[in-house]
């Protein structure tokens, strides 16, 4: 549909790319004769090893990467009427970033202020949601992880698994059913006589905060409590035998300790808010910043797809970034951030 | 006062606040779909009624993204298990220098919000669908169970991943030398050992594909489920049918959850039996027995 050069690009590239890795284990496995690990096939058996490649193929390829691929694509083109897509309009451009920085597609004079300030408003809030989150779970994790009987921590486990699984949607509601201008919070206080008229706690973006801290509450928790758990004991003891304060303690034989789970669950919390879509619709006021919904009114108010989908590449680098200076931040490794 | 009790004050303090946070307001949300007024509200509590859950039933929209919602969802766990599970054995045998950039891929829709998942999986479906001649096949149910198996599925992978962790390949060898086929060895062996992890991968994949609302509101087009119907609904206005489906759906999840623990732990309690009688065993075993079984014993899949 779009230039014929990029398409192949698109599926071929992938495809040269584990051809080459292919090759090189064959050229490897050649140089060290026939001592080496048996061959795929071999090992598998023929029936297992299609399976596996046709599984790990579609998967990797159809569902993540040219997917992918296809929309990076997709940004840099102009919205178009379906007729035209592939014709002489059907240009590369950066129409739709433009408009992300200047809020028109051609005018460079004036800054888009208010996607910009979205953009920054949902990054900033979600790394703070990210460190407040660290802050409520830390000591709940640490008591479960080395001070509470085992009898109690299973007790409080169950506790936590409970609520895990119940919908975003469902929390966001219930935050409205408290902060809403006729809500809970605001009967209560009415009630008392400590305020006169409710406080508008929806368009004060307080709710939209708070439910989101509550929503990833749980994310953070499991990763650092099973960090916590598996430290020994002695190491604390051997600290407080040296005479370390507790916070000594805290910050530098525990946090250290953790970091790989500390890293798991910043990560993720960060990801879920910055991408967090049902609790700004719900919970936000008229006057609401957040990015999320922005990149959803491309598609269903502007439906305007392309510029929809440069949104979106400028949300996923964002998470790519955070990612990246969490990996060097904490120094740890990919692998123990997603598990 | 000790400084010891004062630690235990605020430690105490500080459970009460963290659950009441984590509880408080599902609680309220409940309490709100039992009262009369047409606005969730918990105080004044003017009278106990069950309309509300009554109103749910009449509900045919919303009724019809429930069903949608199971059919992906089962769709989902037939698609997403087996390919978690490729992925996993793939992961475990991939050429070491390619096994960098293959985790990196497969792991990277864990870390990408649902929403980006979503709008890719319309963008390349629609347009691979109108050049394959396929329409038929650009739907949203069949969309949303693409979107969500996506990361789903690298859900499931981890899981499977801690699983193999612990395979032992004697086994396999043992098989293999007593003149099983490969095929066979996957089936009667592999598959057998992976058991508990098929099980908690099918529940968790269910479960997250249920109560996905990011990706599957992308993907599913013209279609509804009971997410992106009860999301309308918020948006719509309070009211506390609302409070009344929470109420179901929680009392749904939550049920599965715990059955979910109930019966992971039961599978645990097991496997520790059968291992306490393997290792009894063993140590019946001639010491030239023993140090042939620890030798396979190192070579476990390698992660």
């Amino acid at each position: 549909m779009t230039n014929p050069v990029t398409i192949a690009a698109i599926f071929l590239g992938p495809l040269l790319v584990t051809l080459f890795f292919v090759l090189l284990s064959k050229a490897e496995r050649r140089r060290l004769g026939p001592s080496g690990e048996p061959g795929f096939f071999q090992r598998n058996g023929a029936p297992v090893a299609i399976f596996l490649l046709a599984a790990v193929g579609f998967w990797a390829l159809f569902l993540i990467v040219f997917p992918q691929l296809y929309m990076i694509d997709y940004s840099f083109h102009p919205k178009l009427p379906q007729i035209k897509r592939g014709g002489p309009d059907d240009v590369y451009t950066l129409e739709n970033y433009r408009y992300f920085l200047f809020g028109s597609t051609r005018d460079t004079s004036h800054w888009n202020t208010t996607h910009l300030y979205a953009f920054w408003i949902t990054i900033f809030v979600s790394v703070l949601i990210t460190i407040a989150n660290f802050a409520i779970c830390y000591p709940l994790a640490f008591y479960m992880g080395q001070v509470a009987r085992p009898g109690v921590v299973l007790r409080l486990m169950l506790l936590l698994i409970i609520p895990y699984w119940i919908n975003e949607i469902l929390r966001a509601f219930a935050f409205r059913v408290m902060m809403g201008t006729g809500g809970v919070i605001n009967n209560i206080l009415m009630a008392t006589g400590l305020i006169h008229d409710p406080i508008d706690f929806l368009g004060l973006d307080v709710a939209l905060y708070s439910g989101l801290t509550y929503a990833y509450l749980l994310i953070m928790m499991f990763p650092l409590y099973n960090a916590i758990e598996s430290l020994d004991r002695n190491q604390i003891e051997a600290a407080r035998d040296l005479g370390a304060p507790w916070w000594h303690i805290h910050l530098f034989v525990v946090m250290p300790y953790a970091k790989p789970g500390i890293a798991s669950g910043a990560t993720l919390v960060f990801m879920l808010c910055a991408g967090a879509l049902a609790a700004p619709l719900i919970l936000g006021g008229p006057k609401t910043l957040w990015f999320t919904p922005i990149v959803y009114d491309r598609f269903f108010q502007a439906f305007n797809w392309p510029q929809g989908a440069a949104y979106a590449l400028i949300l996923l680098s964002a998470c790519m970034a955070f990612v990246l200076l969490v990996m060097r931040l904490f120094k740890v490794r990919l692998s123990e951030i997603a598990r | 006062m000790s400084s010891r009790l004062i630690g235990r004050l605020l430690l105490g303090f500080y459970l009460v606040l963290f659950f009441a946070f984590l509880f408080g307001p599902l609680l309220i949300m409940g309490i709100t779909a039992f009262n009369t007024p047409s606005y969730p509200q918990v105080w004044p509590f003017e009278g106990f009624t069950l309309n509300w859950f009554d109103r749910l039933f009449a509900d045919r929209s919303l009724m019809e993204g429930l069903n949608n919602s199971f059919l992906i969802g089962a769709f989902v766990v037939l698609l997403s298990v087996p390919l978690g599970l490729a992925g996993a054995i793939v992961m475990t045998q991939v050429y070491s220098r390619a096994r960098g950039l293959y985790y990196l891929v497969v792991v990277s829709p864990v870390l990408t919000p649902g929403v980006i998942i979503g709008i890719s999986t319309v963008i390349f479906w629609k347009d691979v669908t109108q050049w394959t001649g396929a329409q038929s096949l650009f739907n949203g149910i069949l969309l949303a169970t693409l979107g969500q198996a996506t990361f789903i599925s690298a859900y499931c992978m981890l899981i499977f991943l801690s699983r193999l962790q612990r395979y032992d390949r004697v086994q396999e060898e043992a098989a293999l030398d007593l003149g099983a086929s490969r095929t066979q060895v996957f089936f009667d062996i592999l598959l057998p050992f992976l058991r508990p992890a098929i099980f908690s991968a099918a529940v968790i994949a269910f479960l997250s594909s249920f109560e996905n609302y990011n990706t599957t509101t992308f993907a599913i087009l013209a279609n509804k489920t009971l997410t992106t119907v009860l999301a309308g609904r918020v948006r719509q206005g309070m009211t506390p049918a609302i409070s009344a489906l929470a109420v179901i759906i929680i009392a749904i999840t939550v049920a599965g959850a715990i059955l979910y623990e109930i019966v992971k732990a039961a599978e645990l309690r097991k496997e520790t039996a059968r291992e306490r009688a393997a290792v009894q065993g063993e140590t019946a075993q001639t010491p030239a027995n023993v140090s042939t079984a620890q030798h396979h014993a190192g070579a476990a899949y390698p992660l």
